[in-house]
């Protein structure tokens, strides 16, 4: 098959919808376009219908109990907002203070931030070297006053994949809720928000080949049940958790999606770790200097965050405009400040100015590997032989012994 | 980000990559930037008894803005004087490349780079002076 360009490996920021998917939304734009709250006419049924069958698909890939604890959102972002923001204000006679991690999304770092300034108190766990918070570190963090633990499934940019069940025992135990965002590992590596102690879950159907703009947030029922304050007001859609007119066409999606994952997912995975593991080492075998960021051990199977020292994240992607990926590089954001999720891993400014995040997914193909290998050891060699801190490195000097000009 | 033309030029076919024997009296050698911000430039110029730059060469770790400001400069010394040369201000490149105001820093770095080299280069030939007159 002829490889058509830019080939693309960032399945961590979005994926194509899955054809499959597609198929089932279209009825639903043009035919079955009623509105799932219509209670008086068959339009409204047959979309009530849709929408519940996509429930029960999505409670299965999560691990509830019910659908009833699905709650339709606009995606990830909402959920994470609605989870934390709904959870604080229910409980906050009960408590004011909140544990997350340095690693999280923004959607739950700057939602922490808001709490913070309405007076919660926010403690930030920092992340071993691999990326992984200490179970324990929790534990310890919990006091009386604590009413919610939130702590990412699975990383974004290093693909670290958290203890979630460990932490799930403590808080548990303690009586705390557990949140998670789920966004980037559910349907990739085993998820059960049962078995794990899982409060609620923020989760999304376009990082698992269902449309965007449709996300869910998964509210457990019993064994606690939990409440939260809507964030939104008007019809009391969603068992008054979120108002607004249900996302039909994009719900059913989002099922669909769900339920490819159900059934495909393990393969999907074991597919696409292979590729990964070809892609790594390819490159690695061909190139010095190379350092995996994360875990080696703990992480998604499509991703492959990697720094090439000596080498700029953005003039590297620039070099490689063949292949759609991200860079934690300072240059390809607004901020000019390099990666937050790097640096709290420790990783020194310098490699996170040069790394590159490679995110591999389901229609990824072997040959497709191949060329990005092959053209990543071309550039990175390319533009090393224009970089000075590589000549300097093969002189021998010691960078960090050199006087920079910081500016 | 989108890129000028010129940018993505000079990023693809940078002019006078390389290096210049920085022990030689005829050549300076500038090295400015931090590898923790992102962008370190070395400039190197080589220049002749009449004072006019012959020679200019570079080489950057930084991004694409960063390479095509300072292959720019090293295409704009050569065959200027260490004066003319030393002229050279940063808006001049900002404006030849187009670079979007979140890429000046690139063009201030490559000045500094510039000016940089030919300190280094009257320096040495300060030393040397100094050398030779000691020696009377």
């Amino acid at each position: 098959m002829a490889l058509s360009f830019p080939i693309f490996m960032d399945y961590h920021s979005t994926t194509p919808v899955d054809p499959r998917v597609l198929e089932a939304m279209l009825p639903y734009f043009t035919q079955k376009f009623g509105n799932a709250a219509s209670r008086n006419h068959a339009y409204g049924w047959v979309a009530e219908e849709a929408v519940d069958h996509a429930r029960e698909r999505i409670a299965k890939l999560v691990g509830a109990q019910s659908e009833k604890e699905i709650v339709f959102t606009s995606g990830a972002t909402e959920s994470n907002n609605l989870a934390l923001k709904g959870v604080a204000e229910f409980y906050k006679d009960k408590g004011n203070h909140i544990i997350t991690t340095v690693l999280e999304h923004k959607a739950v770092l700057d939602t922490c931030k808001r709490l913070e300034a309405e007076g919660f108190r926010v403690t930030y766990l920092p992340v071993a070297k691999d990326g992984r918070v200490d179970p324990d570190d929790v534990k310890k963090a919990i006091t009386d006053q604590t009413i919610l633990v939130s702590v990412m499934f699975a990383n974004n940019e290093i693909g670290t994949v958290q203890p979630l069940a460990e932490i799930g025992k403590i808080t548990r135990e303690k009586g705390v809720l557990l949140h998670t965002d789920a966004v980037q590992g559910l349907g990739k590596v085993p998820f059960d928000a049962q078995a794990m102690n899982v409060d609620l879950a923020s989760i999304t159907a376009h990082k698992m080949y269902g449309p965007k703009g449709v996300g869910a947030l998964f509210v457990r029922r019993s064994k606690p049940r939990v409440r939260l304050v809507a964030q939104m007001d008007g019809g009391g859609h969603e068992r008054g958790n979120r108002s607004g007119t249900l996302n039909v066409p994009g719900i059913v999606g989002f099922g669909k999606a769900a339920q490819i994952m159900s059934e495909e997912g393990e393969a999907d995975s074991a597919k696409i770790l292979a590729l990964r593991e070809r892609l790594h080492k390819k490159i690695t075998g061909s190139l010095d200097e190379v350092h995996l960021n994360g875990s080696v051990r703990d992480r998604l199977p499509g991703n492959l965050n990697l720094s090439f020292s000596f080498v700029e994240g953005e003039a590297m992607m620039m070099a490689i405009k063949d292949v759609a990926v991200s860079s934690g590089s300072a240059c390809t954001s607004a901020s000019l400040e390099p990666s937050y999720v790097l640096r709290a891993l420790g990783v020194g400014d310098e490699l996170a100015h040069s790394s590159i995040r490679f995110g591999l997914g389901r229609f990824n193909t072997e040959e497709e590997v191949d060329f990005v290998a092959n053209l990543v050891i071309d550039k990175v060699q390319k533009l090393r032989d224009m970089s000075p801190l590589y000549e300097m490195f093969k002189e021998g000097i010691d960078l960090n012994s050199v006087q920079w000009t910081a500016h | 980000m989108a890129y000028s033309d010129k940018v993505i030029e000079h990023a693809e076919n940078p002019r006078n990559v390389g290096t210049l024997n920085k022990d030689d009296d005829s050549v300076g050698t500038g090295l400015v930037g931090a590898p923790a911000c992102g962008d370190v430039m070395r400039l190197q110029i080589k220049v002749g008894e009449n004072g006019v730059i012959e020679d200019a060469k570079f080489k950057t770790f930084g991004c694409g803005s960063a390479i095509a400001s300072s292959s720019l400069a090293t295409e704009w010394i050569k065959g200027k004087s260490i004066d003319e040369a030393e002229a050279i201000k940063n808006s001049d490149i900002v404006a030849e490349l187009n670079l979007p105001p979140v890429k000046i820093h690139c063009s201030v770095l490559a000045e500094d780079a510039i000016k940089s080299a030919i300190a280094d280069y009257r320096a040495k030939q300060a030393a040397k002076k100094a050398v030779t007159e000691g020696a009377k």
